[in-house]
């Protein structure tokens, strides 16, 4: 036998008897900054790829919802944060070991790159405000300009895109002290779910049918490569050490084993692969609703899951014996 | 660097928890939250057991994962020393230290919201005394020093007896040591 027990209480709020820092708010911000990269990246790819007339929804108005999503998770992530008001201090230094820091100055860069998108496109896709915008000289230059370097800021647009998805990744996996998490496949794992949710809402979203059959293809390539990826990341969990291996066993048989298999890889991956298969060879039209909606189902559950799985690792695990039951069982009837 | 450390002898330690209301005191750390705690370790099979007490703390690691990953600065080394410190004032609270210590020896201070953790009592060590929990061991069973200093005790303690760190697989080098 061996047992270690907690003899002094240690209930430090968040941290025993697990750790439980990061709930949906961290969940959400990762998800909606994954969204927010996908969307980047597909804007700026049917600009490079001229395919305005196949993808106008993509081609014009897409890039509207980024700062929108990413402005959604910025709040959620700001709401998980225990000492609020000091959060300028993410703007007060660069640490060049921290991915948090990297994301924080990333975030920074999105904003200018997603309006620049945004302007390039707004007069075919906001015909409205057409009116109010070249009323005045400047935001009509501005607008101008944009026009005419709408290559230029899509080819900055990618790599934004790229960084802003596949570090809030490596975020995680940086983190050795929570075996889950860490392994290098994180990266590209939650930048490919991020291009997948990103397709499945311009799936969801465009009224234009080439539109919806170009992204509904391009998502089942993402489905099919992220579910490669879940596969490589399970393997080297699989293949690593006793630590690895314990975390591992949370999802094959431990608690977060139906939450993984059924809500994340079943449906959020299977079943919209599936569906989504089907409607490519013209079956279950009436279905083509639901394939894009499991998607984004699924990009959030694999957010909510690793934040929870990851976390449940550890390298140390005490039980305490001074549990909240025993000392009811202590008080007098 | 000056390289602080502190030896615990598990052959008399007791259990007692001394360490930890002197901890409680000398910080003011509010009700509810623990800097330190001890841990019974029981092995064997009855009536052959074997028991060893642990006062565990922040380990004050020289490769410390919970600085490398902050993204403010606020997690920090003290005056060149390995003794890791929290700038209450540069924290946000997001809590990656929390999730980068293999030991979970850090905590969310309330009702401030920003981290706290084992200082090393490093406000005692600059006057030349030991922390509040080597103070008060009454079993003597706790040592503080620089490993730098060969003459240091705990250097000595370290040359002379059986020792082990917790989880050195880490990799964050922990520095405090346990005889055993």
């Amino acid at each position: 036998m061996k047992e270690e027990l907690l003899v002094t209480a240690r209930s430090n709020e968040l941290i025993d008897p697990g750790l439980h820092i990061w709930t949906w708010e961290v969940a959400m911000y990762l998800f909606l900054g994954g969204l927010t990269a996908g969307i980047m990246i597909f804007a700026a790819y049917v600009t490079l790829a001229r395919k305005d007339d196949e993808a106008p929804f993509a081609a014009t108005q897409l890039a509207l919802l980024a700062p929108i999503a990413l402005s959604l998770g910025m709040t959620t992530l700001f709401l998980d944060l225990e000492h609020k008001l000091f959060v300028f201090r993410f703007y007060t230094a660069f640490e060049p070991t921290s991915p948090m820091s990297w994301g924080a100055w990333i975030l920074l860069l999105i904003y200018p790159v997603t309006t620049l998108q945004i302007l390039a496109t707004l007069r075919r896709g906001f015909p409205v405000v057409v009116p109010y915008v070249d009323r005045w000289s400047i935001p009509r230059a501005v607008i101008d300009w944009c026009e005419n370097h709408r290559r230029q800021i899509a080819l900055v647009a990618v790599p934004s895109g790229i960084a802003l998805g596949i570090y809030t990744g490596i975020l995680l996996s940086a983190f050795s002290a929570r075996p889950f998490w860490n392994s290098g496949v994180l990266g590209p794992l939650f930048l490919i779910s991020g291009l997948s949710t990103a397709a499945a809402l311009v799936a969801l979203v465009s009224r234009e049918k080439r539109e919806k059959e170009m992204f509904t293809r391009l998502d089942l390539v993402l489905i099919s490569a992220e579910l490669a990826l879940v596969g490589l990341f399970l393997i080297s969990l699989a293949t690593g050490t006793a630590k690895h291996i314990e975390a591992l066993q949370s999802i094959t048989g431990g608690p977060y084993t139906m939450v993984f298999w059924v809500l994340f890889v079943g449906i959020g991956l299977l079943v919209p692969l599936l569906l989504e298969m089907l409607e490519m060879r013209g079956v279950g039209k009436s279905l083509a609703l639901l394939a894009p909606v499991l998607v984004l189902i699924g990009g959030y559950a694999l957010r909510q899951v690793m934040i929870d799985v990851g976390q449940d690792s550890t390298w140390t695990r005490y039980p305490s014996q001074y549990s909240a039951e025993m000392l009811e069982r202590m008080e007098p009837n | 660097m000056t390289r602080y450390a502190m030896v615990i002898d598990t052959k008399t330690c007791i259990g007692c928890g001394d360490c930890v209301v002197a901890c409680k005191t000398e910080n003011k750390v509010p009700d509810g939250l623990n800097r330190d705690w001890i841990v019974e370790l029981t092995r064997g099979t009855y009536p052959r057991l074997e028991t060893e007490f642990r006062s565990e703390r922040c380990n004050h690691c020289s490769n410390p994962t919970c600085v490398t990953l902050c993204p403010t600065g606020a997690s920090h080394l003290w005056n060149q020393t390995n003794i890791v410190l929290v700038d209450a004032d540069k924290c946000t609270g997001c809590k990656a230290c929390i999730a980068a210590c293999p030991y979970d020896a850090r905590l969310v201070m309330h009702p401030d919201g920003y981290v706290d953790k084992c200082t090393f009592c490093h406000h005692r060590v600059e006057q030349g005394l030991d922390p509040a929990c080597v103070s008060s061991c009454p079993t003597r069973c706790m040592h503080f020093g620089s490993l730098d200093d060969p003459g240091s005790s705990v250097s000595e303690l370290l040359q002379t007896r059986k020792y082990k760190v917790l989880n050195p697989e880490t990799g964050n080098e922990p520095n405090v040591y346990y005889l055993t």
